[in-house]
Formats: C-alpha cells, sequence, structure tokens
C-alpha cells in the first residue's frame, strides 16, 4: 500500500487511563464496593464530573462497561464504585484486589441537574443499584448543604443484608440536616428497627412537601420507578422535576456505537438522567 | 467554486499521475451488473458505467472491523492501521451526501479520530450519475451536490465538467495543469444543462419525504409494523449497504500467548437479535418490528435528535438489498397510506419460525 502511514495526533476518546484499586470490599453478596484512583496524580486531581454521570471502566481482556461514578465529586481525588456482578466483565472486576490495575474513562453522560436544585427540597428514593447514582448526589448535597433545602433519602432493599451501603445510610440517620427513613421488604435477621415495607410506604412519614419547589429523584429496579412516580405525581412534584437514570447497553459513551438509542435519543449523551417529562415522550418506552 | 474542462482522454494520465503516492480506489465490476469499490493498480479495470455499489464509501473509510488497540497490562496501544492515503473516484453525490453526514455525525460532541484520521486522509472525487428505477435521491435532495468532494467530474459525452471543490482540489489539478482547460465553451454549458434536465426527468422513482417524520409519528403503533416484523429475517444487510448507519460493537479478544489483548470494533446491526440485549439477558427490543422502527426512525423521521433531519440520501441500496423489500420505499409507501404491499402480508403468512 502506497498510502500508508501510521501516525495520527488526535485526541483519543476511547482510550482508557490506567487506574488503581484502592480498597474493594462486598456490599451485599453479589455487589462490591470498588474505590480507584487514576494512576497519574494529576488525572486524578484534575478529574471533574457530576453526579450521575458514568465511567466506562475495563478489564484486560474482558471488556468494558458503563458503570456510575457513587463517588461525590466534593471528595476529588478517588473515584468510587458499586457494582453488581452479572456477567464476563463484572466476574473479571469481582477478581481483582486491591493495587490491580483497571481501564477508566470518562465522566460521560449528563448527570443530575445540581444547580437547578440549589434552594429546592432534594427527594433521594433509591433502592437496589439505584445507589450507585444517588449515593453521588446525596454526599454531594452532604457536602454542599447550605445549597440545598431539605435533603430527604429514602432507601429501599429487600432484606437487610441486601441494602447496599446499609452502615452508612445507618449512620447518616444521626445527622440532624438530613431526613434519612430506611425500609425492607422482610426482616430475615429479626434484628431490623426501622421500617418494614416496600419504599412507598415510607412516603406517609414525610413532613409536607411543597411540591413547586421540590426535586424528586428516582433509581432502583425497573418496578419502582412506576410506584414511586406514582407517589411524586400525588405530592404534585412537577414532571419536569422528576429526574431518574435510564438504563442501556452501551458499548462506547460518546455517541458513536449508536447501542444506547431510544428513538432519535443518545442516552449516552442526553442521559442517562432523564426527566419523567423526558421519558414519557420516548415513544418506545410507552 | 471554480469550474475546469478536462478531455476525456485525459482524466487517466491525470489520475496516473495524483495516485503516485496515495491508493487510489475506484468503481469496478464485480459479476454481470454489480459493482464494486477497489484499490486500482490498472486503471484500465475502473469501470464508470454503475448505478450504485453493493456497499458504500464508508467502508472504505471505517472498514467493517478495526483493530483499535493491543493492550497490555500496563498500557493501551493506540492502532491506526486502516488509516491510509487515499483518493477515492467516481463517488456519486448521494455517497457524498452520506459522507457528509457521518463526518457530523463522528464529530459530534466528540471526535471520532477511528473515523476523522481515515477521512482526513481520504480525496473525494466525485462522479455524475445517472438514475435507475431505485433512486431515491431526487425525493431525498440529495441528487446534486455543492460540498463535501475535493473535486466533482461531471460527465458531457467527450469532455468532463471539473468542479474543484476545495484547496486540496486545486492542489491537485496543479500537479499537472496542461491537461485541464479553463475556457468553457458555450456548447459545453448548453451540453451540462441539457443534461441536467434530462436526468431530473429520468427519475421514475418518487416518495413524499418531507411527510416522512409526521407519518413515522402518526403510524408508530400501526399494525403494518408487525406485518414488516414477521417479514424481516433480521439479518442485518440493509445496515450493511446503507451510507448512514454507524453501529458498532467492541470485542476484546487475548492474543493467544501473550498477555495482552486486541481490542476491536466490528459492525452492528440495530436490526439484528441482540442489538439492544443488556447484561443478564434482558433485551430492550426483543421484537423484530421494534427493531425496525428505530432503523426507519433514524432514516425517515430524524437522526439522533441533534441533526433534525432523516438520515436516508436516497441511495437505493436497500431496495435492491433487503431479501424481503422491506426499504425505504416500500415503508415509505405503506407509510404514506398506500397500505401494506401484498408480497408483505404474504410472507408474514407463509414464513413460520
Ligand atoms: C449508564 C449506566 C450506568 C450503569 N451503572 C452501573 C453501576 O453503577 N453498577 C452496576 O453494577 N451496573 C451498572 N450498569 C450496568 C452495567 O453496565 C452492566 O451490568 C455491565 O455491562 C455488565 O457487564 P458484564 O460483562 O459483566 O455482563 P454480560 O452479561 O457478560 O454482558 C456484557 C455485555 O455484552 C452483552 N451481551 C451479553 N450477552 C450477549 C450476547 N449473547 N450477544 C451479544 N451481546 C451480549 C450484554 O448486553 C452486555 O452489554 C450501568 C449501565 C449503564 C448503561
Ligand atoms: S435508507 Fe436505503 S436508500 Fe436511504 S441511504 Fe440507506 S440504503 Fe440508501
Ligand atoms: S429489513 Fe431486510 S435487509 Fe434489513 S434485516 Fe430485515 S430482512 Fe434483512
Ligand atoms: S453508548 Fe455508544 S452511542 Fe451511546
Amino acid at each position: 500500500m502506497k498510502g500508508k502511514i501510521n501516525e495520527t495526533t488526535q485526541n483519543n476518546p476511547f482510550l482508557p487511563e490506567l487506574a488503581r484499586i484502592i480498597s474493594t470490599h462486598y456490599l451485599t453478596k453479589d455487589v462490591k464496593f470498588f474505590q480507584v484512583r487514576f494512576s497519574d496524580m494529576e488525572k486524578a486531581l484534575s478529574f471533574r464530573y457530576e453526579p450521575g454521570q458514568f465511567a466506562m471502566v475495563s478489564v484486560l481482556g474482558a471488556g468494558e462497561a458503563p458503570f456510575c461514578l457513587s463517588s461525590s465529586p466534593s471528595r476529588p481525588g478517588l473515584l468510587e464504585f458499586c457494582i453488581q456482578k452479572k456477567g464476563t466483565l463484572t466476574n473479571a472486576l469481582f477478581r481483582l484486589r486491591e493495587n490491580d490495575l483497571v481501564g477508566v474513562r470518562g465522566p460521560y453522560g449528563n448527570g443530575f441537574p445540581m444547580g437547578d436544585m440549589e434552594g429546592k427540597d432534594v427527594l433521594i428514593v433509591m433502592g437496589g443499584l439505584g445507589v450507585a447514582p444517588l449515593r453521588s448526589v446525596l454526599l454531594y448535597c452532604l457536602d454542599n448543604r447550605d445549597l440545598f433545602n431539605r435533603v430527604i433519602l429514602l432507601h429501599g432493599a429487600r432484606t437487610p443484608s441486601d441494602m447496599i451501603f446499609r452502615d452508612e445510610f445507618m449512620a447518616l440517620k444521626e445527622r440532624v440536616d438530613l431526613e434519612c427513613f430506611l425500609t425492607v421488604d422482610e426482616d430475615d435477621t429479626g434484628t431490623w428497627k426501622e421500617n418494614i415495607g416496600v419504599v412507598t410506604t415510607l412516603f406517609p412519614k414525610l413532613k409536607k412537601i411543597d411540591p413547586s419547589q421540590a426535586y424528586g429523584l428516582v433509581c432502583g429496579p425497573p418496578v419502582m420507578y412506576k410506584f414511586v412516580i406514582k407517589e411524586f405525581i400525588q405530592l404534585n412534584i412537577p414532571k419536569n422535576q422528576i429526574l431518574m437514570t435510564l438504563e442501556r447497553r452501551m458499548k462506547c459513551g460518546v455517541g458513536k456505537c449508536g447501542h444506547c438509542a431510544i428513538d432519535y435519543i443518545y442516552t449516552c449523551l442526553d442521559g442517562p438522567v432523564f426527566t419523567y417529562w423526558d421519558v414519557i415522550h420516548m415513544r418506545e418506552l410507552i | 467554486m471554480k469550474i475546469v474542462k478536462l478531455k476525456k482522454e485525459n482524466l487517466f494520465p491525470f489520475l496516473e499521475v495524483i495516485s503516485k503516492d496515495a491508493d487510489l480506489w475506484a468503481p469496478v465490476k464485480k459479476n454481470s451488473d454489480r459493482h464494486v469499490f477497489k484499490m486500482i493498480d490498472d486503471l484500465t479495470h475502473i469501470n464508470l458505467d454503475y448505478t450504485r455499489t453493493i456497499l458504500p464509501p464508508r467502508n472504505i473509510i471505517l472498514p467493517p472491523e478495526i483493530r483499535m488497540f493491543r493492550a497490555t497490562p500496563l498500557e493501551y496501544e493506540p492502532n491506526f492501521s486502516h488509516v491510509a492515503k487515499r483518493i477515492l473516484f467516481g463517488v456519486h453525490p448521494c455517497d457524498i451526501h452520506g459522507l457528509l453526514i457521518m463526518d457530523k455525525f463522528y464529530s459530534f460532541m466528540y471526535d471520532d479520530p477511528y473515523y476523522i484520521e481515515s477521512r482526513k486522509n481520504t480525496i473525494i472525487l466525485g462522479h455524475s450519475c445517472w438514475p435507475d428505477e431505485n433512486c431515491l435521491c431526487k425525493s431525498t435532495n440529495t441528487h446534486i451536490v455543492e460540498e463535501g468532494y475535493d473535486l466533482f467530474f461531471t460527465d458531457l459525452k467527450k469532455n468532463y465538467l471539473v468542479w474543484i471543490g476545495s484547496s486540496r482540489g486545486d492542489d491537485l489539478i496543479r500537479m499537472k495543469p496542461d491537461l485541464f482547460e479553463e475556457e468553457i465553451a458555450n456548447e459545453d454549458i448548453q451540453s451540462f444543462i441539457r443534461r441536467r434536465e434530462e436526468k431530473d426527468k429520468a427519475f421514475q422513482t418518487e416518495i413524499n419525504f418531507t411527510a416522512m417524520p409526521d407519518l413515522m409519528e402518526l403510524k408508530y403503533n400501526d399494525p403494518l409494523w408487525d406485518e414488516l416484523g414477521t417479514a424481516c429475517l433480521a439479518c442485518g444487510s440493509c445496515s450493511n449497504v446503507c451510507p448512514t448507519c454507524n453501529c458498532y460493537n467492541v470485542e476484546d479478544k487475548p492474543v493467544l500467548g501473550e498477555n495482552c489483548s486486541d481490542i476491536s470494533r466490528c459492525w452492528d446491526a440495530c436490526t439484528l437479535e441482540n442489538y439492544s440485549g443488556v447484561a443478564g439477558g434482558e433485551n430492550f427490543r426483543e421484537k423484530r418490528s421494534e427493531r425496525l422502527k428505530l432503523w426507519y426512525t433514524h432514516k425517515l423521521q430524524a437522526y439522533i435528535s441533534k441533526y433534525g433531519k432523516p438520515a436516508c440520501v436516497g441511495c437505493g441500496r436497500c431496495v435492491v438489498t433487503c431479501p424481503v423489500d422491506i426499504n425505504v420505499l416500500t415503508v415509505g409507501k405503506a407509510l404514506d397510506g398506500n397500505g401494506i404491499d401484498s408480497f408483505w402480508s404474504r410472507l408474514s403468512k407463509e414464513v413460520t419460525r
């Protein structure tokens, strides 16, 4: 080939940066916590993101997948993920130990509109893996407590041992500037002192909310969305102040591979955070 | 823009000179009536008497499978071996429009260096064409092209009128200026006008493209999609041949015997079964009809929201390719109220799976 060239100067958005696992442990029987830091210190300190954004994490020979950043940008330096064991890549991740390397690139996606939420009530409802993006929002609100009005957390799990970050959230119950409610569907330990019942059974416990001044955030297993959104609507929270994340298959995170399309929206660019108003206009979801 | 004239006998000498240090790609005949773009080592193999190549030129710029990285435990080594200095000769207006859409797509919000590097190194020499019964480019308004090429050759039987579309195109002409004439005779202008009028009349097929976005919306739940879904073989051919399809998958393959792996991207198609599968075996678009709706939303209604315009450039490839006659023409007609083609109804009854 006469036209052969090898060098390019382009910036490569697909190129992962190496990051070292600082700590990792089980949160529940199939969900693990990973705390990582970019090997390049400069990169570690300059990496900026918004709650709700995600990163592509890769393991050599096992592939790459999107995971929400569970840490808060208000605590720079370390990135945290909570990851459920699903298939090829997540199995490989679960085999890694402290000091092992992974590839990380990002941050991608829109993230939650933290700026718009300033001065407002933030009502966070989460279940299952929904804690991954919403823990970031919660920590951000708590670290910048003055910027927000009421901060309310409703967290549901199937059983106490399924509750991701149970100890962390239990400890948060001590805070006077956070209204924190935890619940489990059933108590298999016999020691659970909090509410028992699905997450919607927590709504009657809330002190009155001024809906026009409130944002309702929900992430969790698919069944949760329907019921929690119903509660939000009953509270009269405007549809464009109800926020959620959508999960799609993603192969690139930067709007090129096409896999995350819903109608003609690319979830990786326009999402993963959408308002309920956006969602009811997606034909494919109706 | 500047237009010059080239006598036909001077075409090969010109191509000879400009392809000295670049790979020349042009249409050649494959089998009796089909054409493909191929790398040319003998200019006489070029065959310009073609309507559409089997695969669009985007496939030369971004081949079906490219290696993005070789990854070792300590480093990701980017790989750009698919990039070469290329001259693509004989590209028709619809395909140039296809490349313009790809250009926008691959630089939207994030630049895709694998496309952009390859595209930057590819010189586009367009060529005029003549429609057959499957060309829809007049309906999509892509039968004329004003940008996206370096040179564009309009065939006037004995001569070419050559549009210079970029400074790079101008540099090519300067490599052999004595082959070109600046003076264009009135006779040439007349014959150009005549050609354009005749070509305009030669289109045999038309769909009402401006109505499509609304019709896609209004008929989103129409039973016609179920019939289409039953007929569709989920073979992905329509995506492989369409100049504005871009989807790909990523594979991470360990290199045998070495502690490293190759990360490559290979074409995917939204009509294929597993396209929208996610971890744990869930599939957001299990039904063929749902996947077809996605394809036609992109082609007839809007390419990702940001461009707000459909992505069909009317090349007719899906028309000649789909084994069960699902294509922009038949789907467009069905949406337009002409009902579902009896062929599909028959097929959806006969095909059992
Ligand atoms: C924005 C976003 C944020 C996310 N955040 C989190 C998070 O914080 N925590 C978390 O645990 N998860 C998260 N996920 C989900 C996570 O990305 C998946 O669990 C992960 O991709 C699983 O990868 P795997 O290799 O382990 O699974 P696998 O089941 O092996 O699947 C790997 C990929 O290959 C595809 N695939 C599987 N089988 C086939 C097949 N037969 N043919 C073709 N393709 C196939 C799957 O669809 C999947 O995309 C998030 C997803 C998105 C989109
Ligand atoms: S949809 Fe069909 S006619 Fe339109 S550009 Fe694609 S292949 Fe060509
Ligand atoms: S529409 Fe036709 S070409 Fe496309 S996947 Fe279905 S059968 Fe194949
Ligand atoms: S993840 Fe590739 S386009 Fe969105």
